[in-house]
């Protein structure tokens, strides 16, 4: 199965970056808001990006923190949209889900976005985790 | 006594697909005692073998976390909106 590659503007794309250099040393996280399809997966078109704070304040996990899920499921089905995807960061690791990141995949339809810092040049990648196997997808960044 | 409980997307598929649902009872317990018998499939998503809430889900009531109110024993009156919010997480 093919899956529809992630698609940010290039200010979505620095607004996670942003979050999560500010987060460091600490890994950040957030949630993507978009559409889905009949088949309620993600089109990959994302309509707001929403950083969250880090429930456990950890280097080595995250847990988004429920107020921060409230709020933005609370917006997500006010504009008839879902939450589609999270980001988190990686501080020491590549930008691969972790053993951790697969056991706690919540939601098969999701978009997992890993973001790495730890080289200079921070990187990002997106995958499916659907039954613990895991799927790079493309992330293509436009600008606004 | 209606309340509108709030399914996330990943337990629609056990509550036949609806985004919420009514809800009836006077405190969390029941009207999620009320849902499983409705839609055996949350059963596990919601509670735990011994009918405690699950760590891995935060349940809401309006704007409060029940875990910082009385639990499942948490009041609720009608019109309240209960959320329920798995945990995202990972590491």
């Amino acid at each position: 199965m093919s899956f529809a590659p992630l698609r940010l503007q290039s200010n979505q794309y620095q607004t996670i970056i942003d979050h999560c250099l500010d987060g460091f040393p600490c890994e950040a996280c957030g949630l993507l808001v978009g559409s889905v399809d009949k088949h309620y997966e993600p089109t990959g078109e994302i309509d707001s990006v929403h950083p969250c704070r880090n429930a456990d304040e950890s280097t080595r996990t995250y847990t988004v923190d429920s107020r921060d899920l409230l709020q933005v499921t609370r917006q997500a089905d006010e504009n008839n949209l879902q939450i589609v995807s999270v980001w988190h960061s990686h501080t020491h690791t590549e930008a691969y889900p972790s053993e951790t990141d697969v056991r706690q995949a919540l939601d098969p339809s999701w978009i997992y976005v890993l973001v790495s810092l730890r080289n200079p040049q921070p990187e990002v990648r997106a995958y499916r985790i659907k039954t613990g196997q895991i799927t790079e997808i493309d992330v293509i960044v436009s600008p606004e | 006594m209606a309340v509108e409980v709030k399914i996330p997307t990943v337990m629609r598929a056990s509550a036949d697909g609806q985004a919420s649902v009514d809800g009836n009872g006077l405190t969390v317990r029941e009207i999620f005692s009320d849902l499983v018998n409705r839609y055996p499939g949350l059963k596990a998503n919601l509670l735990d073998q011994e009918g405690n809430l699950h760590k891995f889900v935060n349940v809401y009531r309006d704007d409060d976390d029940i875990r910082y109110l009385e639990g499942l024993d948490t009041s609720v009156s009608e019109g309240a909106v209960v959320s329920i919010l798995p945990a995202v997480a990972g590491g």
